[in-house]
């Protein structure tokens, strides 16, 4: 008896138990669904993670000022102390000190409320310079971004988030208005364009002007050249590290320094942010995918249960058969391809639900869902595989059966 | 299984087969069935059961031999030996020649499929397949492809008066007619042997009488036919009937060797 016939004589015993074929399928099918949901869940929320790296900059550093002490020994949080200056990020951007840095952006920033005619509204001011645009990777949706030139005059110049740029003049083009900054007006330049809210702040609500500017006219007095941050921009990806050890030692040096414990600084990376963020979102997959395995697991056990009952329940079929000559091979296989086949389109059907559960779902919840053709194509061997193993004790049990008292038995 | 063509050829409907054609072709025909001091004993725990004590028997080719006693009496052990569904505790079996005494399961089930038909007291047709299906299941386990199978098994069913009913489902037929599918099935791959189990003993008498011809247009056309019953009136047909009582044979009607040995 060939493969061809077993496969037939196989498919022909789930075809004729309609009902008791298609409960089992049903189990297989809700936990393949199950796994190919629950991967998809993870790995869309780590491909959201993994745009947010490239929108945020992939090759940006932060450095942050380091913490002070005061007089009575109380230790501030990071950043209370001010460490960094306009002459710090000047030079980091001195091509012979960082090679490897492709842009400096100092900022200042400060909560302030900006006044358009009636409307009102409290943003985070930015004080920087033209860098800012491409370290921060943005693009202007209408006008230009500030310029050299803004930051020597110290131009009255503004150029607002889109979500500002809404509060403040709704409908109605921003670019050429005038907008009130803490009791100075200035001109709007322009708008940049959408980013979406990352984890951390809201890159769409904010307010950008020249870094003379913020220094002069919004902040002033003796902290007028403490910088709240540094943004550095790496010549790529590659040397990041590099970039980072040298913005390391650059100020270290500037600051005098000579252990780097105790530095005054930190330098960050977004890459190193998002790698935790994405480690805690492939924790989470594997955790739902484990759960997802259990289900399959259940579903395997139901299969096995059912070959079990269709050995029990066909005792006189498999007499029969062997007394017409099937050897114990041939019964084994016969089993074993029904519960692959069981296997099978119990993965296939739940492939196919688990891809429209995938297109209606992101419609009702926020997370998106990505489906691999490789999740597809492994959750159906798995299927099968679950059938093959489940199915061999079944099988073996069948192929062990004497045909005399198979054949007795009523 | 594979060889199972080549040592039965296929058997035209029109041309009878004759007394030895189950054997190699010269003679001497060999005879089909030679058992010399079967014993079988049932071990159950501690408690011995010997349902078969010293038989032996010689059916010749082309012979009707009908099995006959009452119920714990061996007879079913004896068809199970003789079926090859079981081995005998010692003593041999050849069957058209080979010793099937000592032989293993898969080996079991080639010769269950080339020498043996099998007709059953329950039918044993699976229900889920209709009648031509059901007839080309030996075929299957023999490798026949798909083709002649079809064919041969359209013409077995033709045979017994069934080819107007070959794609009903055993449940669609009487209990006459699913005994005449399974005699179809028992002679689709021309066996050495037809055995015969108690076959009418679940048919009313007309239907009894329809299964009873028929094996006996078997025997007439040349097969050796082994009936096994309780009932001496079904016996009667058969041209030798052997009396089996508390696993020994008692007395044989014909010249053939029954417990020459002892």
């Amino acid at each position: 008896m060939n493969l061809v016939e077993t496969f037939r004589t196989g498919m022909e015993a789930v075809v004729s138990h309609r009902l008791r074929s298609s409960l089992t399928v049903l189990g297989i099918m809700i936990g393949i669904t199950a796994v190919i949901l629950t991967v998809g869940l993870g790995e869309g929320a780590q491909q959201q993670v993994g745009s947010e790296i490239s929108s945020l900059g992939a090759n940006l550093l932060i450095v942050s000022p380091g913490s002070s002490t005061s007089s009575t020994g109380i230790r501030g949080g990071l950043g209370s102390a001010s460490t960094l200056t306009v002459a710090n990020a000047n030079v980091l951007a001195n091509k012979t000190v960082a090679p490897d840095i492709a842009g400096v952006a100092p900022v200042v920033s400060a909560s302030e409320s900006l006044t358009a005619g009636t409307a009102n509204w409290t943003t985070t001011l930015v004080g920087s310079n033209p860098s800012w645009m491409s370290v921060r990777g943005r693009t202007m949706a209408e006008g230009r971004f500030i310029s050299g030139h803004d930051v020597q005059t110290h131009a009255a110049v503004v150029v607002l988030a889109p979500t500002t740029a809404s509060e403040l003049f709704g409908a109605r083009d921003p670019v050429g208005q005038t907008v009130d900054v803490a009791g100075t007006p200035m001109s709007v330049i322009g708008v940049l364009t959408a980013e979406g809210s990352s984890s951390t702040s809201n890159d769409d609500d904010q307010a950008i002007i020249p870094i003379t500017t913020a220094a002069t006219r919004i902040i002033g007095g003796t902290s007028r050249n403490d910088l709240s941050s540094i943004y550095i921009e790496a010549t790529s990806s590659q040397t990041l590290s590099a970039a980072y050890q040298e913005a390391d030692n650059a100020l270290l040096s500037l600051h005098g320094i000579t252990t780097a414990t105790n530095a005054d600084f930190t330098i960050t990376s977004q890459q190193s942010l998002l790698a935790t963020a994405t480690s805690v979102d492939k924790t989470l997959t594997v955790l739902l995918a484990g759960i997802a395995g259990i289900s399959l697991l259940v579903g395997g056990i139901g299969v096995m249960n059912i070959m079990l009952v269709s050995v029990t329940e066909r005792i006189r079929e498999i007499g029969l058969r062997k007394a017409l000559g099937a050897t114990p091979r041939v019964i084994r296989r016969q089993f074993l391809v029904e519960a692959s086949v069981l296997g099978l389109v119990g993965g296939m059907l739940g492939a196919l639900l688990g891809l429209v559960v995938a297109i209606v779902l992101p419609h009702l919840i926020s997370d998106p869902i990505a489906i691999s053709a490789a999740a597809i194509a492994g959750s159906i061997v798995i299927a099968i595989a679950i059938g093959v193993a489940f199915g061999v004790y079944p099988a073996s049990r069948a192929a062990r059966l004497a045909p005399i008292d198979a054949l007795r038995s009523e | 299984m594979t060889e199972s063509g080549t040592v039965d050829p296929p058997l035209a409907d029109t041309q009878p087969i004759r007394i030895g054609d189950t054997g190699p072709p010269p003679a001497p025909p060999v005879p089909v069935i030679e058992i010399e001091e079967v014993h079988k004993i049932y071990r159950t725990g501690v408690l011995e059961v010997a349902a078969l004590r010293g038989v032996s028997l010689t059916i010749s080719a082309g012979e009707y031999v009908a099995l006959m006693g009452p119920s714990g009496s061996g007879k079913s052990t004896l068809m199970h030996i003789l079926g090859c569904l079981d081995v005998p505790t010692s003593g041999t079996y050849r069957l058209a020649g080979e010793d099937v005494s000592a032989m293993t399961e898969v080996d079991l089930a080639d010769v269950r499929n080339r020498r043996i038909g099998f007709v059953f007291q329950q039918f044993n047709l699976l229900a889920s397949l209709s009648a031509w299906r059901n007839v080309e299941l030996p075929l299957i386990y023999a490798g026949v492809d798909r083709s002649s199978r079809k064919e041969r098994a359209l013409a077995a069913l033709d045979r017994v008066g069934m080819g107007d009913r070959v794609e009903h489902r055993p449940g669609e037929l009487s209990g006459g007619q699913q005994q005449r599918v399974a005699v179809a099935r028992a002679v689709v791959s021309d066996p050495a042997l037809i055995l015969a189990d108690e076959p009418t003993g679940n048919l009313d008498s007309v239907s009894a009488g329809e299964v009873l011809g028929l094996l006996a247009e078997l025997h007439d056309s040349g097969r050796t036919v082994v009936l096994i019953t309780h009932d001496a009136d079904v016996a009667d047909v058969a041209s030798t009937t052997f009396r089996i009582r508390d696993g020994k044979i008692l007395d044989n009607a014909s010249a053939m060797v029954g417990g020459a040995s002892r």
